[in-house]
């Protein structure tokens, strides 16, 4: 280890870290760290896992090749596919006697994707999680009400372990059953949860129905909000429902579930912890490295993990790397929010466009509904129809008009071109439940 | 002083749309006094005058229908020439810009319906140079 291990207990909880040594360790340290580990990964792996045995051969290089962190782009990518085909040991890295927990990751098609944790690979992800936590404020006097759901998924257990590491109390409440939360809640006076945000508006139209003011009623000070995408505004919207600060998690299963990155007390941004992954941002079409600050998919790789390392993971999920120091002074650097699924991900007259980056823009315009669909035609024309919120008609055409056009100028400045932009009546479109479908591709190209 | 509302009613610019709304009209007995129909592109707004907005907003609303009020100056003119010009004019001395604006003429009453910003000054200027700002009552009257 290069640094010391105690835990900080400065007087201001705000400005607390979990390992302070760790958490602010000076760049040109974390790199070599990075590269010192990177480089024992790949040489285990080289030896004992035959999958990426054969992905070196193929693509001819060997472990020995690595002398810089940018040496990292030589390797081959892992991607979903290639953990579903290995399932469900194929990836083991280490005797099977040694792994100690398995998850799996849900796919909505064909096999899920096996993920084993060896003793100290349980006790990194706690490590995360107690440094994610207390980088929010969280300290052993907090009551922790864990809101996600425990099992083969990895979001309940993870933060379970690392909330314990904190010293909180633990409440495994589970997910759902919104009327034993509440109990819970008052009887125990929760003060952090932990749940997805589409339970957290669930929870705060509970709350209103009954009547409770959470900030009167209740003790909550923080919520950690993961597992799905969401926006800005949802992320307000649940500020302001369950009277609590929302703090964004980042995490996957394939890299130990909630955890790999966290927000901190800025709220702008979520920190990666880069002494137990190596981040990367690539174009989702060509794979190539994109500087920070660009918008690309995720690809990361684990350098401290045993039962299973990962080497240069395709999440699919897509942000971009903040480079900018941060003012809590953790110099691991920060994503954006995630935008989008790479999958989701469209070209229009060879500009890269995610759907999210649509809505963002129709949710901040109030006179808008939540309903909208991106329709593609003929050679590349695209057009976003969107619904007006039930105040969003004045009475006045040219108002409509002045909309219209104003919504093209803010979704032009955003994805680069120029769509048609079709207001219509709320209620118009068609009504989807869970996952709307909001892309229509007719293109014949 | 009374103010006078238009009914209007955002629709699809499509075929039949406007024929759906002024079904759902009818079917409630609603009697339409005045009618505008302005398209823009995808979308177009009708503007009614009817008795009661309020009944005929609630009947279009009820059928998923999207509409709103306006408030219009009902301006009486004489019906001769010049008459426009005079309301135009004491409006424009007083920096008020006209929206949208139409007339008619019915059973020899000449009526200018007037949108603007600016609707309480506009409506005091106008009395205040002699010309005759109609009431709800009045100008359905006409």
């Amino acid at each position: 280890m290069l640094f010391a291990m105690c835990p900080s207990t400065p007087a201001n909880p705000d400005r607390a870290y979990w390992k302070p040594a760790e958490e602010t360790l000076a760049r040109p340290t974390l790199e070599a760290l990075q590269l010192d580990r990177l480089k024992r990964t790949v040489a285990r792996v080289g030896e004992s896992v035959p999958f990426y045995r054969k992905k070196f051969e193929q693509a001819k290089v060997s472990p020995d090749d690595l002398r810089t962190l940018d040496d990292l782009r030589r390797l081959p990518f892992t991607t979903g596919a290639d953990l579903r085909e290995s399932y469900p040991t194929g990836m083991l890295a280490v005797p099977l006697d040694e792994a100690l927990r398995l998850h799996t990751s849900s796919g909505t098609t064909g096999k899920p994707k096996a993920l084993f944790f060896s003793r100290q690979d349980v006790d990194n992800a706690a490590e995360l999680i107690a440094r994610s936590f207390v980088a929010t404020g969280m300290t052993k006097r907090d009551i922790f009400q864990n809101m996600m759901t425990y099992g083969l998924f990895t979001g309940a257990l993870v933060a379970h372990y690392g909330a314990e590491k904190v010293g909180c109390l633990v409440i495994p409440a589970g997910p759902g059953n919104s009327e034993r939360q509440l109990l819970l809640m008052q009887d125990f006076h929760t003060t952090s949860i932990h749940l997805t945000p589409s339970f957290a508006l669930y929870f705060a139209d509970i709350l209103e129905k009954r009547g409770i003011n959470p900030r009167k009623d209740l003790s909550l000070k923080r919520a950690f909000v993961g597992a799905e995408p969401y926006t800005e505004e949802t992320r307000r919207k649940i500020e302001e429902g369950l009277g609590l600060r929302v703090f964004n998690s980042y995490g996957l299963s394939e890299m130990n579930g909630p955890g790999v990155a966290f927000e901190c007390q800025e709220q702008s941004g979520m920190h990666l912890w880069e002494d137990h992954y190596i981040m990367e941002i690539i174009d989702p079409e060509s794979g190539e490295t994109l500087p920070p600050g660009e918008c690309g998919e995720l690809v990361l790789t684990t350098l401290v993990r045993e039962a299973m390392p990962i080497l240069r993971y395709r999440t699919r999920d897509i942000t971009a790397i903040v480079d900018a120091p941060c003012a809590c002074g953790r110099t691991h650097r920060r994503i954006q929010r995630i935008t989008g699924r790479a999958d989701d991900m469209l070209i229009v007259r060879g500009v890269n466009i995610y759907p999210q980056q649509i809505e963002r823009i129709l949710m901040s315009i109030p006179k808008l509904g939540r309903n909208y669909l991106i329709v593609l035609e003929g050679l590349d024309e695209m057009t976003v129809k969107v619904e007006l919120s039930e105040t969003g008609f004045d009475g006045q055409l040219d108002h409509v008009v002045a909309l219209q056009h104003e919504i093209a100028g803010l979704l032009r400045a955003e994805i680069l071109t120029k769509p048609h932009v079709e207001l219509v009546p709320p209620g118009t479109l068609p009504i989807s439940e869970g996952k709307a479908k909001r892309v229509i591709d007719n293109r014949k190209l | 002083m009374s103010t006078v509302r238009l009914l209007a009613v955002f629709v699809e610019n499509k075929p039949g749309q406007s024929a759906r709304i002024t079904k759902l009209l009818a079917e409630a007995r609603i009697n339409i006094r005045w009618v505008t129909i302005a398209n823009s592109g995808l979308f177009g707004v009708m503007k009614f005058l009817v008795a009661d907005p309020d009944r005929a907003r609630d009947v279009l609303k009820q059928e998923g229908v999207m509409a709103s009020f306006l408030e219009v100056i009902p301006v009486e003119v004489a019906d001769q020439p010049g008459a426009l010009q005079a309301v135009v004019e004491c409006l424009a001395k007083n920096n008020i810009n006209l929206d949208n604006t139409s007339g008619f003429v019915a059973n020899q009453h000449a009526v200018v319906l007037i949108e603007t910003q600016d609707t309480e000054r506009a409506k005091a200027l106008l009395i205040q140079q002699g010309l005759r700002v109609l009431s709800g009552e009045e100008l359905l009257g006409v």
